[in-house]
């Protein structure tokens, strides 16, 4: 469990970041270090160098500005935990945020770690489906901004190029009648999922008239399940559409067997946790109408 | 005076004030100047033939000093080593590998850093060869042999008890269950892996070993023995074993680690420090378990007849499980438990497989647990064929207090004993009867709540000479005490605490028997330059042999301190009267000298014709061996739609005699109850066909957390072993063996309506999910 050796650097801005992953193709960047650092040490990751994010200031931070809730990429998880704006109006978030890892990795491990590193076990890349989130990037050629349908293109990879780097992330602000909830299944805590799913609701009339529904660790990126989201869409929110809503994830799921169960099993977590999620969103969304 | 606090007090823990200010010394903390650093590349297969290791590519790694292989240990005549068991094990492999990371090379280097860059670097040809996992399959004719020195995979077999006897009463028996069950790998996991410092001093032929060692003195015999042929002798072996972060039976054995970084000391002339890492430690070190049982308990009448255990024992490619030498299955013959039962007879075969090997007592006094686990859940299915409630039919069934002494039917002479009394306290406190009627308002609504009883017996505390050696060294342990003219005292043991409280709990009991406070005796193991001969901690073994040694050694003091009380107070020894801290004159309580009068006395003005000084020691032989015992009851509640099982309550009525620290005993249960609740529904490591390991690191090795652990709610009885000085018996592993089989005891009861009637372990999410759905009772909300 002793990484090889690797040179280590501390840019103080964007720019020279960039720069140095750039001239280093073998360089990788450094947030909180608690998915990349561990596959050093099991020395499945090499990178010749590590590109370390903490001294660029204006990296991390919650706010709400022009119609979404804006985290910085370095915001660990610890801060979404104690902010009474993601606490209070984000319930999507603050559910997603409480299951991942332990209060021991949550006080390093960022958001936008979690997002660039698109592990499918990894419990933000689902949320941000459900949320219809966007991620601000900034790289060689400027700043711009993706859709979280388009980021993840696979098993850690995402639609990143060389050199750019995940600076903000996007999630539409929360209004009257939007209420969301994460249900994730572990085998213990600190595990990753044997299957979890976020439902992200928006109420109009006592009616449903926007669904996010996505599923983490089924499949080899987060799928967001939109045949999910079209039962719930235009329902009251009764048994049947939750039921169908359900059955049409389990449908979406594409997992494998392996030690947290066999494909068949984690296909009945995802339709037992997508009804359990979308009651509690319901009743959130409900609550905040 | 100031009160002594010996039996019964909740002191403090002495070894606490380093240990939570981070000043523990730990094996990792040895470091010694020009120190090297030794790290070992392991195999990728299973099974294959090493056709050529090819040296240079390590030893082209900056700071890399040298490669050691299998070919130059066998230079040394040192390239296999010995088991407890008499098998024999590599060191290092001179052409063949035999399980997944086994040992191939060492790698010795000026930084940690260089030697894993080394062992990384080194490039090695391999022949992968055909595996062979399943000890079933193993025993099969034509099947893959692991060991080329031997004729088939078949270790041995032993068995115990009538075995004809034992037949003829299943058949008169009006009612048989029969169950399969495996109890599977699992391993210690402590918090601080194996690893050792080799010190070899050339000029005077002196080696200096800091080793994570359970047992120190037997360490240094057996590295006296395996390296005489190289010149080195027991008075010139120094093994030190310093603070231990949890030892659980994992740290008796010796490992090749140990070896190496010795022979590289040897070869180098500089000490070498070898840490393993986790990995390594989960996926080569030796496991526990692994025990295939096929199990038949019959009843006559409603009465535990006879029962009868065959066991396929997996034991990986050598024998190198930790038992007393003549007890190739420990003992598994405390199988009959807690129920008077007259015929029984067990057999165990042990089988070579392409795993790592082992077999050692994962804090359990060597395969108590498997005996716990097969009697436990037997009579839960005995009890429901009988169409009796559990807990009823093991009241029927118990050993009756006035039985003890009890002769078992496989041999054992417990020693004391009050069965009953124990469940049914656990019973009053859980409030049995309200959970049945709330488990029976549930399973009219569908939900899923089951109550499981486990009332284990244990057998602690090897043991009597008669029958109990390690390589035919007796199983005694020690303890010498000496008082300082100050009426202060040092205390030395042939035993190593590896969290157990021994620098606590030996002070209290020479406390009780002399009357010098705890905190005036310092208590020191783990050196044998100084400690007196000890076969070391596991088992449960060191209060019922090294503490009662502390007994013994104190009352021999406290015998010469009446001599010299007599010559102070100029009154006859026969006039003087022992309360607790003082001798007093028979009838004048004022006439009275302390202990510390008396100590002071013996360097300063002992009797003519008495030998100066004030200590003692004592080699301890227990006449029997301790049989703990309790009665838990656990509550779950089953997710119907995941197939969680979560423990809402768990009782735990523990007897082991009298207390000695009463809060150290409820902390040995605490940790022993999550270690016994972890094989029940997390941990596991298991290979697939290729011999991969699957679960070697803590991804999937699932070791419980606090937010897994429920809260414990613990009781005591309290009946004193007859025979150990002070009425104490172990309790290190009670909880551990006796936690499992409740938490399954308690799932088959949630389940038992659906026809369900055993869960193998662990009972994971998904595999009680699939019986669910197997019995249509999985929801889909
Ligand atoms: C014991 C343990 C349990 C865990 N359990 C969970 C869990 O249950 N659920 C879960 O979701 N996660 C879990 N994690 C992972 C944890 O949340 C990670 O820390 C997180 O996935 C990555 O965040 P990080 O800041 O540590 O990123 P790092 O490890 O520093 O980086 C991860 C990857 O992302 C890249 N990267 C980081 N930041 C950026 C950026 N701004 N722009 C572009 N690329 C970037 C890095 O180059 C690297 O390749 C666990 C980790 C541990 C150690």
């Amino acid at each position: 469990m002793i990484p090889p050796s690797f040179d280590y650097h501390a840019p103080d801005t964007l720019e020279e970041a960039s720069r140095l992953l750039l001239a280093n193709p073998e360089a990788k960047l450094l947030a909180g270090g608690h998915s990349l650092i561990p596959m050093m040490r099991f020395r499945l990751a090499e990178p010749a160098a590590l590109v370390d994010l903490r001294r660029i200031p204006g990296l991390s931070g919650i706010r709400e500005e022009g119609g979404s809730l804006c985290i910085g990429a370095m915001t660990c998880e610890s801060a979404l935990e104690k902010s009474d704006l993601v606490q209070s109006r984000y319930p999507l978030l603050a559910d997603t945020t409480r299951v991942i890892a332990d209060p021991v990795v949550r006080n390093l491990a960022t958001v936008g770690g979690n997002v660039a590193h698109a592990d499918p076990g990894n419990d933000h890349p689902a949320t941000m489906l459900a949320y219809r989130a966007s991620f601000v990037a900034s790289g060689p050629s400027g700043r711009r901004t993706i859709a979280a349908s388009d980021f993840f293109t696979g098993p850690f990879s995402t639609c990143l190029e060389e050199g750019e780097i995940l600076t903000e992330i996007r999630i539409p602000e929360a209004g009257p009648g939007s209420g969301g909830a994460y249900q994730k299944f572990e085998r213990k805590v600190g595990d990753y999922a044997v299957a979890a799913v976020a439902v992200q609701l928006q109420l109009d009339g006592g009616r449903v008239a926007g669904a996010g529904v996505a599923l983490t660790n089924v499949g080899l990126t987060a799928i967001q399940a939109g045949a999910a989201e079209a039962a719930l869409v235009g329902s009251d929110g009764g048994d049947a559409a939750l039921d169908a809503a359900a059955e049409a994830a389990a449908a979406a799921a594409d997992p494998a067997d392996d030690h947290r169960g066999s494909a068949d099993y984690k296909r009945a977590v995802v339709r037992v946790l997508t009804h359990r999620a979308a009651s509690s969103a319901l009743a959130r969304a409900r609550e905040a109408s | 005076m100031a009160e002594c606090r010996g039996l019964g007090h909740s002191v403090q823990r002495k070894e606490d004030a380093r240990f939570i200010r981070g000043q523990g010394r730990y094996i990792d903390d040895v470091k010694l100047p020009g120190m090297l650093y030794l790290d070992i590349a392991r195999s990728p297969y299973a099974h294959a033939k090493i056709t050529r290791i090819h040296e240079e590519t390590a030893m082209a790694v900056d700071g890399v000093a040298a490669v050691i292989t299998g070919k130059t240990l066998e230079g040394f005549k040192l390239a296999w080593m010995p088991t407890l068991m008499s098998d024999q094990q590599m060191v290092l492999p001179v052409d063949t590998v035999k399980y997944q990371a086994q040992e191939v090379a060492a790698i010795v280097a000026t930084s940690r850093y260089a030697a894993a860059d080394g062992a990384a670097a080194l490039e090695v040809d391999y022949d992968p060869l055909p595996v062979v996992v399943d000890p079933h399959e193993a025993l099969k004719p034509g099947a893959t042999k692991v060991r080329d020195d031997k004729d088939s995979n078949h270790i041995f077999h032993w068995e115990h008890g009538d075995a004809d006897g034992t037949e003829a009463a299943l058949a008169g028996c009006d009612t048989v269950v029969e169950q399969k069950m495996h109890l599977p790998r699992i391993h210690v996991a402590s918090i601080e892996t194996c690893g050792c410092v080799a010190s070899w001093n050339p000029v005077e032929g002196h080696l200096t070993l800091y080793l994570t060692t359970q047992a120190p003195h037997a360490i240094r015999t057996v590295v006296a023995l395996v390296t005489a042929h190289l010149g080195l002798a027991e008075h010139k072996i120094r093994v030190i074993s310093p603070d231990i972060g949890g030892g659980f039976g994992g740290k008796v054995p010796v490992y090749p680690g140990y070896v190496l970084a010795t022979a590289a000391s040897v070869v180098t002339g500089k000490p070498v420090k070898w840490i393993e890492d986790r990995s390594e430690n989960l996926q080569a070190d030796s496991f526990a378990r692994d025990y295939h049982i096929t199990a038949k308990l019959g009843s006559k009448k409603g009465k535990v007849t006879a029962l009868k255990l065959d066991t396929v024992a997996d034991h990986g490619y050598s024998d190198a499980a930790a038992n007393p030498s003549k007890f190739p299955a420990g003992l598994y013959h405390i199988a009959t438990g807690s129920y008077d039962l007259a015929n029984a007879h067990v057999s165990v075969d042990g089988v070579y497989t392409n795993k790592p090997p082992g077999g050692i007592a994962y804090r359990c006094s060597f395969r108590v647990t498997e005996a716990v686990h097969a009697i436990e859940r037997m009579v839960d299915l005995l009890a429901r064929e009988n169409g009796e409630d559990p807990a009823d039919f093991r009241l029927r069934n118990f050993i009756k207090p006035e039985q003890f002494p009890y002769q078992s039917a496989l041999g054992w002479e417990y020693d004391s004993g009050n069965y009953g009394a124990a469940l049914e306290k656990a019973m009053d406190m859980i409030g049995y009867q309200d959970l049945r009627a709330e488990q029976a308002e549930k399973r009219a609504r569908g939900e899923l709540m089951g109550i499981g009883i486990s009332s284990f017996t244990e057998i602690v505390g090897a043991g009597p000479s008669k029958t109990f050696d390690i390589l035919g060294i007796k199983m005694f342990d020690s303890a010498e005490i000496r008082i300082h003219p100050t009426g202060k005292a040092i205390a030395r043991f042939g035993t190593k605490s590896q969290g157990q409280g021994h620098e606590t709990t030996y002070a209290q009991i020479i406390a009780e028997e002399l009357g010098i406070p705890p905190e005036d005796i310092q208590v020191e193991e783990g050196d044998t330059d100084t400690a007196p001969y000890g076969l070391g901690t596991y088992a449960s073994r060191s209060t019922p042999t090294a503490g009662a040694a502390a007994s013994i050694a104190s009352r021999k003091i406290r015998e010469k301190g009446r001599k010299i009380a007599a010559h102070l107070l100029e009154a006859d020894e026969a006039d003087l009267v022992w309360e607790q801290g003082k001798f007093y004159v028979k009838g004048s309580p004022d006439r009275a000298k302390t202990i510390q009068d008396i100590a002071f006395a013996a360097y300063t003005n002992h009797p003519q014709g008495l030998e100066a000084g004030l200590e003692a020691i004592s080699y301890y032989d227990p006449p029997n061996l301790t049989f703990p015992f309790g009665s838990y009851i656990c509550c779950v509640d089953i997710d119907r739609g995941t197939g969680q099982v979560k423990i809402r309550r768990f009782v735990a009525v523990d007897d082991c005699g009298v207390r000695i620290n009463p809060m150290i005993v409820d902390g040995q249960i605490h940790g022993g109850l999550t270690m016994g609740i972890a094989p029940a529904l997390l941990e596991e490591i298991s290979y697939d066909a290729d011999g991969n390991i699957t679960g070697g690191n803590f991804m999937e090795y699932l070791v419980p957390t606090a937010m897994e652990t429920p809260h414990w709610e613990l009781g005591e009885t309290v009946t004193p072993s007859p025979h150990h000085p002070i009425g104490a018996k172990g309790v290190g592993e009670s909880a551990t063996v006796g936690a499992p089989p409740a938490v399954v005891n308690a799932v088959v009861d949630a389940l038992w309506h659906l026809g369900v009637r055993h869960m193998e372990i662990p009972m994971t999410p998904a595999r009680v999910w699939d019986v669910l759905n197997e019995h249509g009772a999985a929801a889909t909300r």
